[in-house]
């Protein structure tokens, strides 16, 4: 069971919190907020993998649990793939836009309407 | 158990039987953080359909979550290195950073309790929000309070140990279940630091 060279802890300990700060950090560099998303999600994923492969030694165990532990993260790709129909169809925001331009034309409308009447 | 031996080829058995506790525990928490992630996907599509969602950055504040995150990545570090003394045969030792892996989960627990208290005074609610769309209340609280169940089973998995570990039912050659109990622990962490990451940073 432990037959491996035990980690670096306060290493791994130091490189978790450093990234932490780095995150807070990168929220208030004033570039655009996607490239902002992309570092966070990045960040955030190279932590995850450091506590699994570290700290619950997924790193030095065999390869049947790395498959196990796999199996959620391909999963929810999956399913995010899966949403991504449902996101870049009409919005609830271009929704929002229709039904206020349909009120706006309506307005303008409106005078006419009772014009020609 | 040495018939088990014989008829298995120690090539092709994918843990030793003295694992398959360990391998418990990685089903349990791969089937789990298909329900985190469930719940982060379905986040995700709300608000990435959403037209009113809040900054949460604005809305929540980060400085305590920031010390949340750090905190939890203090207890991961006392979990291994109680893990390390006991696998050292130091009893004390790995009573000890349990004990303030505990401490840690607690004062999480405590610091969850007052950012809840503090929104829902604001009006921050399961079901209303002031800032913009309702549906981020619902997320927010569905998502930490999930989050903060697994922190509080944790700790009362973690007072389990440390009770049996008083009763010596610990050592070098059987620590098994300390190591299993990581396992649970880590992973609460590992999935804060998305919670993290999802609900207060982007």
């Amino acid at each position: 069971m432990s037959d491996h060279k035990e980690p670096n802890y306060i290493g791994v300990f130091y490189l978790l919190a450093a990234l932490t700060a780095l995150e807070v950090g990168v929220i208030f560099v004033p570039i655009a907020k996607l490239i902002i998303a992309i570092a966070l999600i990045g960040m955030a994923l190279v932590k995850a993998a450091l506590v699994a492969l570290y700290f619950m030694h997924l790193k030095f165990e065999k390869r049947t649990l790395g498959i196990i532990a796999l199996t959620p993260l391909i999963l929810c790709t999956l399913l995010i793939v899966s949403l991504l129909p449902d996101l870049t169809g009409t919005t609830r925001e271009s929704k929002h836009k229709e039904t206020a331009q349909v009120e706006n034309v309506e307005q303008v409308a409106e005078p006419g309407d009772s014009a020609n009447e | 158990m040495s018939q088990a031996t014989l008829v298995v080829d120690p090539a092709e058995s994918p843990l030793t039987p003295e694992s398959w506790g360990k391998l418990g525990m990685w089903v349990f928490l791969a089937g789990d953080a298909m329900s985190f992630g469930a719940l982060l996907a379905g986040y995700g599509a709300i608000r990435a359909g959403s037209v009113d969602w809040p900054v949460p950055a604005e809305v929540l504040g980060i400085s305590l979550t920031a010390f949340m995150t750090f905190l939890l990545i203090c207890t991961s570090l006392t979990m291994v290195k109680g893990l390390s003394a006991i696998k050292r045969g130091d009893q004390k030792g790995m009573i000890t950073f349990l004990g303030l892996t505990i401490l840690g989960g607690v004062i999480f627990l405590g610091c969850q309790a007052f950012e809840w208290t503090h929104l829902i005074h604001e009006g921050l609610k399961f079901t209303s929000n002031p800032y913009g769309n309702y549906l981020f209340g619902t997320t927010f609280f569905a998502i930490t309070g999930f989050h903060g169940a697994h922190v509080t089973a944790g700790v009362i998995y973690l007072t389990v140990v440390v009770i049996r570990g008083l009763r010596g039912k610990y050592s070098a050659e059987n620590c098994n279940g300390v190591e299993i109990l990581g396992l649970y622990w880590h992973f609460v962490d590992l999935v804060w630091i998305l919670v993290f990451t999802f609900l207060y940073l982007i």
